[in-house]
Order: structure tokens, then sequence, then C-alpha cells
């Protein structure tokens, strides 16, 4: 499935937050979407998954729905947004239960969510007795269980610790590899896009204009290797140079509001 | 390396210097479970003393042992079961009416921009209104009988359960609400899946406050115009300076203030658990 960003314009009362957008997002691609706190990402992803009604300009979608799809674009949350008050797999089960799937088919997306990412044992647990990364796990687990098409990811791993958003990454790695997923995933951490994207949109500070899509040429699967750090380097600084000015002026504008 | 940080020249731990100061403790909330026990204890014991030596008159306040024996005298007269009948069924019925009209407004205030745009000035108006000023006018509309007692403790735990409820709809997290849109839930899931669990423990804490409010109106209603129940019992005492009679309804009032809050309790603890 592909996502058509054409002449996006988002305003909040008098406040332009994304200004212009064109955007096209391929079958299978992953574009990483960067820029300074306030640019407009977390709305253009709102924009993009339905939730936020755009000022100007339209956002469409292309291609075949995939069979057993039951929410073509599916988000992953920041934070994490689990019903407190339901285990794990009832938090799973939430997005299933308005669809009319035989009760076999519905325990088995639920299992086979959970099993992938390696929750089956804490199935009975209430959110509050996983730590962070296991409750995005569920997050995850849960956007599977509707088999989407697209995933928009708002900043999933911010609210990590270092170590935990290693071996989310590389769970999102082994879920790309598997099911060949578009994703738009927003995030502010350069390392993040570098190892999961196939391209960067860099967004100027508020209003939010896309200033460059940088492409990362070094296959996903080699990034890791030493022989692709010279060229993640070299992708690194141009992204960071990008940024640098713009988070600096957005700071500035912050304090100064 | 500095030589402050060669191994061979650090002093070893020994004399040399201060042991640091421990600066942190107090303003942590510590268990005393005994503590409440001897208070009460103590404070029975002082009431009791005072009126065996003659420091209290037992007329105006009659020692504990005496406010015992007659409630144990109203337990084996009836007059306990009987009186204690009369005032739950008012409050179990007013309450029930009270509670259920005022989540049905509180939600669609909670839930509709028009309810609530009209809905908060007309709570705003009649919530600080006395509900016991009206049982007059509930006594001239519904007769002495049980409804007006009914209505009188409907209306007052009616407004309170209002504002709890649509205050705790506002509570809840509007990005649980995001995300079940996100995952195309209808409306109605999203209601009882979301919005319900997630306002039950404002709507709970609402429980405790109109529950008191109800006791406390029952009381009022009953000394108003009532033959049976606590209040009337109280007032009655009162009348025929039975005071050790009188303390005794006081303290089933307590009691029973008491159950209440135990019951709110547990019904907490059972379906708040995952907090």
């Amino acid at each position: 499935m592909r996502l058509l960003v054409s002449d996006l314009t988002h305003r909040y009362d008098d406040l332009t937050v994304l200004d212009g957008i064109d955007l096209t997002l391929a079958e299978g691609e992953i574009l990483a979407v960067i820029g300074p706190s306030g640019c407009g990402k977390s709305t253009l992803l709102g924009i993009a998954g339905g939730i936020v009604a755009p000022t100007a300009g339209s956002i469409r979608v292309e291609g075949e729905v995939p069979d057993g799809c039951l929410n073509p674009i599916t988000f992953i949350f920041q934070d994490f947004a689990l019903l407190p008050w339901r285990t794990v797999e009832d938090n799973v089960a939430l997005v299933l239960e308005h669809h009319p799937l035989s009760s076999a088919e519905r325990r088995e997306r639920i299992d086979s969510g959970l099993r992938r990412m390696g929750l089956w044992e804490f199935r009975k647990a209430l959110p509050k007795q996983l730590s962070g990364g296991m409750r995005q796990r569920v997050g995850i687990a849960r956007a599977l269980a509707v088999r989407p098409a697209m995933l928009l990811l708002d900043e999933p791993l911010s609210a990590l610790d270092a170590q935990t958003r290693e071996l989310l990454m590389d769970d999102f790695l082994e879920l790309w590899r598997r099911e060949k997923t578009t994703a738009l995933y927003v995030t502010h951490n350069l390392d993040e896009a570098l190892r999961l994207a196939d391209r960067v949109c860099v967004l100027s500070r508020r209003p939010g204009r896309i200033r460059e899509l940088v492409i990362i040429e070094e296959p996903r699967e080699r990034r890791q290797e030493p022989s692709a750090q010279a060229h993640l380097a070299e992708v690194r600084d141009r992204l960071w140079h990008l940024m640098k000015a713009e988070a600096q002026m957005a700071d500035r504008e912050i304090a100064r509001a | 390396m500095p030589d402050s940080l060669n191994p061979t020249t650090i002093p070893t731990a020994s004399a040399r210097g201060q042991p640091v100061r421990f600066r942190g403790g107090g303003f942590t909330v510590k268990r005393h479970p005994w503590a409440a026990l001897a208070a009460f204890a103590l404070l029975i014991a002082v009431w009791e003393g005072a009126s065996r030596l003659g420091l209290a008159s037992p007329l105006f306040l009659p020692p504990p042992s005496a406010v015992v024996r007659a409630l144990a005298g109203m337990v084996t007269d009836g007059s306990l079961w009987l009186n204690l009948k009369a005032s739950l069924g008012r409050i179990a019925v007013g309450w029930v009416l009270g509670t259920a009209g005022g989540m049905l407004v509180g939600f669609a205030m909670g839930i509709f921009s028009t309810a609530r745009a009209i809905g908060v000035p007309l709570v705003s108006a009649f919530f600080p209104i006395p509900k016991i000023a009206l049982l007059p006018l509930f006594i001239l509309w519904f007769g002495i009988g049980e409804p007006s007692k009914f209505a009188t403790i409907g209306f007052g735990v009616f407004f309170p359960t209002v504002i709890a409820t649509y205050s705790a709809i506002d509570q809840v997290p509007r990005n649980l609400i995001r995300m079940a849109q996100s995952f195309g839930l209808p409306w109605r899931s999203i209601l009882r899946s979301i919005v319900l669990p997630g306002a039950l423990p404002g709507i709970l804490a609402g429980f405790r406050i109109t529950a008191s409010i109800a006791l406390i109106l029952v009381v009022a209603a009953e000394m108003i115009g009532a033959e049976y129940g606590i209040g009337a019992f109280v007032l009655m005492a009162g009348n025929l300076m039975q005071t050790d009679t009188l303390l005794a309804g006081v303290l089933v009032l307590s009691l029973l203030g008491l159950a209440i809050g135990t019951v709110l309790s547990q019904l907490e603890r059972r379906l708040l658990n995952w907090r």
C-alpha cells in the first residue's frame, strides 16, 4: 500500500504547524520523519492515520489491502496507549472485538502476536506489571493482530531506555524483514532513523516544511556491519547538519514563547 | 594518574575525615495500625471515667457503658431492626434513583458538548441548595409518606453524581480514545470498553460522597416527618431525655456510615485492582 501526501497544510487556530507537504511513501518502504520539536511530525502522522483532519491538501492511499487485513493503517504509539484495566491478551483482543471473526481466528491472531513478541507467558498480566519495553511489545502485538498494510509509528521507542530501544529495533527489523509492511516512522533519534529507514524526511522548524529527503543507500540488513559505518556516518553528519540549525532556532522560539 | 587517585596512596577507610551526616527521613507516612484503636480506647476510658467520677452528668452525657446497654436493649426489643430497616430502605431507594439519574445526565454532559453547555449552569445553580430545605416542597408534592423522603435523598445525591460522572469522563485519557478510533472501534465500543471503565475511579469516588449525603439526608428527613427510622428514633429519644438511647441511635448511624464505607472500599478494591 502506498501513501500519497499532496500539498498538506495544517493549522491549529492561527498557528501553522505543517505547510505544503508533498510526500510519497512507496509500498514496503520505511520512511523516517525527523525534525525539531513542534515541527508537526506527530500531526503529520495523525493526519496520515485519519485521526487529525487536515486544514488543506490531501492524503490518499493506493494499492490493494492484503487478505486478512482488518485495519490497513495502524498506529504504534509513543505512550503505548494500553488500557490499564485489561490484561495483555485483552488489550490485543480489544482491536478485534468489532470484527466478525470466528473465535478460532480471533484466538489465533491474539496468540500469534503475543508469541511473536515474547509475551505469551505474560498474557494474563496487567500493563502495570510490565516494563516499558514489554508494554510497547503489547502495542506491537496489538498492531500485528489486525495485519496492517501500513504502520504509523509515533516515536515508539522514545519512552524507553537505551538497551530496550536496541532490543525493540531488532524486533522492528525482524518484523519488516518478514512482513514488508510500509511504515511512516516519526522519531527524534537519528540513530533509529539510520538503522531502520530507507529514506529520511527532514522537516524544518514550525511551520514544518520538507527540508530534504535523504536516501540511505546501505541495505538495512548490512547496517550493523563495519563496512557500512563510513556511509552511515556520512549520512548521519548530513542529517545532523540539516537538523542542527533548525533545532537551535526552534529551541530559541520555544524559549521566547 | 593524579597522586590522589593512586591506589597505593588513597587512604584506607579509617578515622580520617568525618562521617556523612544522614539528612533523609521524615515526610513519609508510616503505618501505625494500633494507634487508632488505642486512641478510641483512651477516649472511651476518659469518657467512662469522667461519668463515673461525677465530672459529667449522666443525664446530659451518659457513660459509654450506658450507651452500650441502650443499644443492647434496642437489639432485644426489636426497635433497632425496625428503625434500621426503615432508614436503609429510604437510603437504598433514594440513592439508587439519584445515582441512576445523575450518572445518566453526567454521562450525557461528559460526552456531548451541547448537553454540557446546557447542564453545567443548571447544575451550578441547583447544586448549592441545601436539599433538606426542599423537603417541605416535596411533602406538598408527594405527601408526608415515603416518596417525599426518596425525592429529598435522590435530589441530594443527583447533583454530586452528575459532577463526579462528567469530571470522571474528562479524566479518561484522550490518547486511549484516539487509539481506539485509530483501530476503527465503533462509538458504542469506545464508550463501553474505554470511557466507562476509565471513568469508574471517579464515579466510585463520587459514590463515597453521595453515600454520606444520603445518610445525612435520611436522618434529617426522618426527623421532620417519619414514624420509624434512625432519625425519628434519635429525635424521639431526645424529646424523652433518654440520652443513652439517643447516643445509641447516633452510634448506629456511625456504624452504618462505617459499613457503607467498607462496602465501597471492597467494591473499589474489586473493580479497580488494575490501579
